[in-house]
């Protein structure tokens, strides 16, 4: 229940902390919030050799608005996400999403762009990434590139990140008109990870046909699930009860591969994956053409 | 042996120096090495709460910071909490009142992370309270007495700063 040892550095600006990555690789863990990091290190489940702590470097938290959405730095902590103004006029979704992670305590340290580099399956910021088809940057000591959500997530806690780059910005564009969202979760106690989560976000036509319709489930597979059918069942429909139901149900069967653990069956995963697809799909369609949502 | 680090910190207004591992967890610095034994180690695994202190006055857990990450920091634990050796702060007094603690192990994390959330919110709801303390576990009280002692704790800080 201790962590073993590491070396420990804790650079003072950005360059610094890229020359160290550069130099040590694989050997190397990024300290952000460490919500994640340290509970493993305290089982033994991970053992860095060095650890770089980033958060000593000025500039790397904040969000700004860009391009009607955000950008949000890496080491911005999850409680000024939630509370935020700009955020809740931005992206309401966000601010609904940020009180589901985890507890106060934990969202007072924990960091927004490490909890999407550390890409748990069963968090919700990495699927919110995808559903608004965010964009991370990565910086090394050699450079930068912006990689897109859909290719950011590769499997279970792995991303696109090479050992040698950090985590540094998020964007997060903003709703296109005639949008709307809605996120839910189910989870066995307030603050644990989820059973199974969705972030939806859907867009309709001037008449109220569904243009595109994005659920991103979590919890159900190696990272966040896009559900490409139910897309599919939805797009240049009517957003009725039945087409909603029949989203739902492709979205269960087709889409996801939920693991059977100590936590919960597939089989129950699978049924949670469809009541939680109908409700964030009704409320969603709701939100973009206009009508008043109960959350 | 890893190298030591010297790191600066102030707890409960007392100004440190010390000599750390850099693995060593804040926790347990506060407890081996101020003996500060209030804050109490129940998971170290960030899921319990018994280990919340405040940390530049904001409510996290010790146990998942390393004591080189304090360096510099300004840091509350709850022997630091009452005013003198005489008196209970109020949340204090709130939980002896309500019978809010039987064995009293969680009590520490509960009374530090409530102290910004009153500070705050002078009047919460039940709902506010319950969200408040859900990162704290409580084995004994099934948490009705603590929401208790927290609406009692309101009422006596509001009182207090009036």
């Amino acid at each position: 229940m201790k962590p073993p040892p590491f070396k420990y550095h804790a650079p003072a600006s950005l360059p610094e902390a890229l020359d160290l990555m550069a130099q040590y690789g694989y050997d190397a863990k990024v300290l952000a919030g460490g919500q994640s990091l340290v509970p493993t290190m305290n089982f033994r489940l991970s053992n860095p050799s060095v650890l770089i702590d980033i958060n000593r470097i000025p500039d790397m938290a904040g969000i700004q608005s860009w391009n009607g959405g955000l950008s949000i730095g890496a080491l911005t902590r999850h409680v000024q996400v939630e509370k935020s103004p700009k955020v809740l006029d931005k992206l309401p979704l966000l601010t609904a999403t940020m009180p589901k992670i985890a507890h106060p305590q934990i969202r007072n340290r924990g960091t927004f762009g490490g909890s999407l580099a550390h890409a748990d399956p069963a968090a919700e910021l990495p699927a919110l990434l995808r559903a608004v088809k965010g964009q991370v940057k990565a910086q090394s000591a050699h450079g930068e590139r912006w990689i897109n959500a859909d290719d950011f997530f590769v499997d279970f806690f792995t991303t696109a990140l090479q050992p040698d780059e950090i985590l540094t910005e998020v964007r997060l564009p903003g709703l296109a008109p005639r949008s709307g969202w809605a996120m839910d979760e189910v989870s066995r106690r307030h603050g644990d990870f989820a059973l199974v989560g969705v972030i939806t976000v859907v867009r309709v036509d001037a008449n109220g046909v569904c243009e595109e319709a994005r659920m991103v489930f979590f919890g159900v597979g190696d990272g966040p699930m896009l559900a490409e059918t139910a897309a599919g069942v939805l797009r240049g429909e009517k957003s009725t009860a039945e087409a909603i139901q029949t989203a739902a149900e492709a979205a269960a069967e087709k889409d996801v591969d939920p693991p059977t653990d100590v936590h919960a069956t597939a089989l129950f995963r699978r049924h949670l994956v469809k009541v939680l697809a109908q409700r964030t799909l009704t409320q969603a369609f709701a939100r973009a053409t206009g009508k008043e949502v109960s959350s | 042996m890893t190298d030591l680090v010297t790191i600066n910190l102030r707890v409960n207004g007392v100004d440190y120096q010390r000599q750390v591992e850099p693995r060593l967890l804040l926790s347990d610095f506060i407890r081996h090495d101020l003996n500060l034994t209030g804050t109490h180690v129940g998971c170290e695994h960030g899921v319990c709460g018994a280990c919340t202190i405040l940390f530049d006055g904001q409510p996290i857990r010790s146990c998942l910071l390393f004591a080189v990450q304090a360096d510099g920091h300004n840091i509350l634990t709850v022997e630091g909490l009452a005013p003198d050796a005489d008196h209970l702060h109020p949340i204090q007094e709130a939980f002896h009142d309500a019978h809010a603690l039987q064995c009293g192990f969680c009590t520490p994390g509960f009374v530090m992370t409530l102290k910004p959330f009153l500070e705050e919110n002078s009047n919460p709801s039940d709902e506010e309270i319950r969200e408040a303390i859900s990162g704290n576990l409580c084995r004994c009280t099934g948490y009705d007495h603590i929401v208790d002692a927290v609406h009692i704790a309101a009422d006596k800080m509001k009182e207090a700063s009036s």
